[in-house]
């Protein structure tokens, strides 16, 4: 698997996530010298997650809601608009995303630009005219499901998932003709084998993922149907086994105690054959889950040795606090180790798959639990890590919270009176609320650490000049040296960073840099204005963890471009 | 801070009450500044979302807002939008307007008036089923099927699904999503359908959308009260219903208290008019 180079046409930079560039004109000994060559105001405000592509000297930048998709022609000086395409989503879209309207980003295949909208559409884009190509719907916003993960394309096929847990709906992943976008396949997370497209190619490496309709049988009564399970992370794919691996989010509904059960397909790494969809193996993380902990992270695909033996495997920075290191071809767990502290569980066993679970630190409706680490925001969010060949090491944006389950709190929807648990989030132990990691899959473990005020909520790049790129949530974004995490260089952008830096050539070519300021997301969305900090239980909680943004950074929405 | 109707009930002294306050839009607070600007109590509302409200002003809540708004010498503006997530955020944080109509009294994120009513959850059943449900401890909710709201993942539930989950009532419960399918007509009443479809034996369902339509179903539905009230450890089933402002928003909050005091007789009737189960509300203390 090449990795990126000259231009960053897929999510990840490569089919194996591996955000890693074979680009080194910047390097450790000249990145102090690194400028702003150009800037562009995407003139959207909200979070921008994702990253922009770069092919054959355009930039293409996909926009938060409402999701406008800019052509910028490299070649002329500074950029220049070549062409805008607006899909004009719904605005009925807006009131339903749970946690900002966000969008992941865009891919490149066959000279064309494919992307999701809030509103839960896939657009094909022609990108030398501008022009749609096609925009099928994938989704029913009128039942609560959005789409905001980038898609990739795999065989002339779009693969692309649905977000919308929070509201009850059941998860999917899909495949569309990439020339007329119909619809070929859909795999659900819960369910029967059969709309999970389970079949006789299914072969997990562990005995409690085997048997049938375990997307059932693991529920109770019909729960499943309304059983979460959305994939709204990222897709890898290994061309040589001919798989894609991503993950499903948590399992719905609340409370955990309506259904008993591991809840299976939630929370689980799922490998399918991208022809058809059927499912190769799957590994539930988080089995009957209580504290959010969805499982979509990244799944970096990569040749490690281990034990003095080359193995093919996948890299997954997971929610609930472990780095799960698997072996793609089978699913078998090769190490599992902490990156944040965690006490959820104390390990995971790696002759079974399962957690030792610490029952104190379990959630249950009406009792109050406090000290649960990581948070429901998890060791880590979407923002995806990076792996380097050359140091053999990932490197990843870490949070470190804890949280509070409490009492009873009333609330209201659609004219119906409820109650919930309040989840209080703040500073885990050390007080600084972020950090990053440098970490050796084989023996998992990190090698080395940074601290961070605020949660790291970027992606990471990292390049063949054995630079570690990366930005903070105060809108800091930072250079680092692959080998010894030693800060090489910062430049503060005007937003906070909540998207992910690429490096690609320029017409002259120079080597750039560039990464999206624009707070926003989840944890993102307490710098917001409109968003309150006077209650610590604001935005699921995640307020009382970070009130201070608001005096670290404001709303904004501007590509940054650097280089030497 | 002083609300968009005190403002505009002072300016319009002055101003020439014309127009509409379409400003109010996004950037309602830049709106302030608008030259003429009619008399309004400025509401946000569900437009799909009977009983309580519907852009076509058939709702208690509408009715409710005419009521409030007429006592006060003022004209109802609605702006529109479904009671999600994100509801009030989106409305009176946004200074879209600065009512809205109804919230539980304990709740947080706004600043509620004293309650002007409370209802309960109560048993939905087929009358010819003679199930004369009460209470939660009724032995026949292990078997029954039972269809009871759900609201999707966010730590957060209807109490009777807690309160069936923690008496292991859990492989006959069936979840409908208070969300629903928001292109049908007033999403959570499928589960008042369910239960006249016979799809499920019994619903639970929160009293005033219950009671409006179990009058209106195609066969005869019983609307029972449940018990406990309270659960253990601490599940209230009874709510008190407030209207609600923004938070430090008091001029208006007592302006409205007022109203709804003044006229609790004429909004008990109107209530009944809509099957709203009701209990008496807690005396002043």
């Amino acid at each position: 698997m090449a990795p990126a180079g000259k231009d960053w046409t897929l999510p990840g930079g490569d089919y194996a996530m591996s955000r890693f560039s074979s680009l080194d004109e910047i390097t450790t000994g000249n990145v102090g010298r690194l400028k702003v060559t150009s800037t562009f105001s995407t003139g959207v405000l909200h979070g921008h997650e994702g990253n922009p592509l770069v092919v054959n000297n355009m930039m293409y930048v996909v926009t938060p809601y409402p999701n406008i998709l800019y052509d910028i022609d490299l070649t002329k000086p500074g950029g220049a608009v070549k062409w805008v395409y607006q899909p004009n989503p719904s605005d009925k879209s807006v009131g339903i995303a749970c946690c900002d309207v966000v969008n992941r980003g865009a891919t490149y295949a066959n000279g064309r630009i494919y992307f999701n909208t809030l509103d839960a559409h896939t657009v094909a884009v022609d990108a030398n005219s501008g022009k749609e190509i096609w925009k099928v719907a994938v989704g029913n916003i009128d039942i609560g499901e959005t789409v905001t993960m980038a898609p990739i394309v795999v065989h002339n096929k779009v693969i692309v998932g649905n977000s919308g847990a929070e509201l009850g709906v059941r998860g999917w992943i899909k495949a569309l003709d990439a020339g007329n976008g119909k619809e070929l396949w859909r795999a659900y997370s819960t369910g029967p084998d059969r709309d999970v497209l389970i079949g006789p190619a299914f072969k997990p490496f562990y005995q409690d993922q085997r048997g049938t309709d375990l997307g059932t049988k693991t529920w109770s009564g019909e729960q499943w149907k309304l059983g979460g399970g959305t994939v709204w992370g990222w897709i890898s794919y290994d061309p040589q086994l001919n798989l894609i691996y991503y993950g499903t989010a948590n399992p719905g509904v609340w409370n955990p105690d309506m259904r008993p059960g591991d809840n299976k397909w939630s929370l689980t790494i799922f490998a399918r054959d991208p022809d058809n969809g059927d499912a190769r193996w799957a590994y539930q993380m988080t089995p009957h889950d209580a504290w959010d902990y969805d499982g979509v992270n990244e799944n970096i695909l990569a040749d490690i040795q281990v034990d003095g033996r080359e193995r093919k495997v996948l890299v997954h920075p997971d929610r609930n606090g472990f780095v799960y290191t698997l072996d793609r071809e089978t699913g078998e767990v090769i190490t599992a180790g902490k990156f944040v502290f965690t006490n959820w569980a104390d390990s995971i066993n790696r002759k079974t798959g399962r957690p030792a679970e610490n029952p104190a630190f379990r959630t249950k409706a009406g009792v109050v639990t406090r000290g649960i680490c990581p948070s429901a925001t998890g060791g880590k969010d979407e923002p995806p890590s990076a792996f380097s060949p050359q140091t053999g090491w990932f490197y990843i944006p870490n949070t470190n919270d804890c949280m509070d389950y409490q009492g009873t709190e009333a609330n209201y929807i659609a004219g119906t009176p409820y109650v919930g648990a309040s989840v209080k989030m703040y500073a885990g132990p050390g007080g600084h609320r972020g950090g990053f990691n440098a970490w050796d899959a084989a023996t998992g473990k990190a090698v080395w650490h940074i601290d961070e005020n605020f949660p790291v909520w970027s992606g990471v790049l990292a390049t063949a000049g054995g630079v570690v790129f990366y930005g903070t949530m105060d809108g800091w974004f930072k250079a680092v040296a692959a080998k010894d995490g030693h800060e090489l260089w910062k430049f503060k952008v005007g937003s906070g960073i909540v998207g992910n830096p690429i490096t690609y050539t320029g017409p002259d070519g120079k080597q750039y840099v560039a990464v999206y300021s624009g707070i926003g997301g989840w944890m993102g969305a307490v710098a917001f204005p409109d968003v309150s900090t006077d209650d610590p239980y604001t935005a699921l909680g995640v307020a009382g963890a970070i009130p201070d943004i608001k005096q670290a950074s404001a709303m904004g929405g501007t590509l940054y471009v650097f280089a030497l | 801070m002083s609300s968009l109707s005190d403002l505009v009930a002072g300016l319009a002294l002055v101003a020439v009450v014309t127009g509409t306050i379409e400003g109010t839009g996004h950037h309602g607070m830049s709106s302030r500044a608008a030259p003429s600007i009619p008399r309004v109590l400025a509401v946000c509302a569900d437009p799909n979302n009977m009983p309580f409200s519907n852009d076509k002003l058939e709702g208690f809540e509408n009715k409710l807002a005419q009521l409030v708004a007429a006592d006060m010498g003022l004209t109802v503006h609605y702006t529109w939008l479904p009671q999600r997530r994100g509801f009030v955020r989106n409305t009176l944080r946004a200074h879209r307007c600065d009512v809205i109509m109804g919230v539980p009294s304990g709740f947080e994120l706004a600043r509620p008036t004293d309650p002007y009513y409370r209802s309960t959850y109560v048993f939905v059943t087929r009358k010819s089923r003679h199930l004369n449900l009460h209470s939660f401890d009724d032995p026949r909710l292990r078997r029954l099927k039972i269809g009871v709201h759900v609201i999707g993942d966010d730590y957060a539930n209807v109490p009777p699904a807690a309160a069936l989950a923690q008496r292991h009532i859990i492989r006959n419960v069936v979840g409908y999503s208070i969300y629903g399918d928001y292109s049908q007509p007033d999403p959570p009443a499928r589960l008042i359908d369910a239960v006249a479809r016979g799809d499920v034996d019994v619903a639970v369902v929160w009293g005033p959308l219950a009671g409006y339509f179990a009058r209106r179903a195609a066969v005869p539905l019983d609307v029972q009260p449940v018990s406990p009230q309270v659960d253990v450890p601490f599940l209230p089933f009874v709510f008190d219903i407030s209207m609600a402002v923004r938070r430090g928003d008091d001029s208006l909050r007592v302006r409205l208290e007022t109203v709804l005091e003044r006229r609790q007789h004429e909004i008990r009737q109107l209530l009944e008019q809509y099957g709203v189960p009701l209990l008496p509300l807690k005396a002043e203390s």
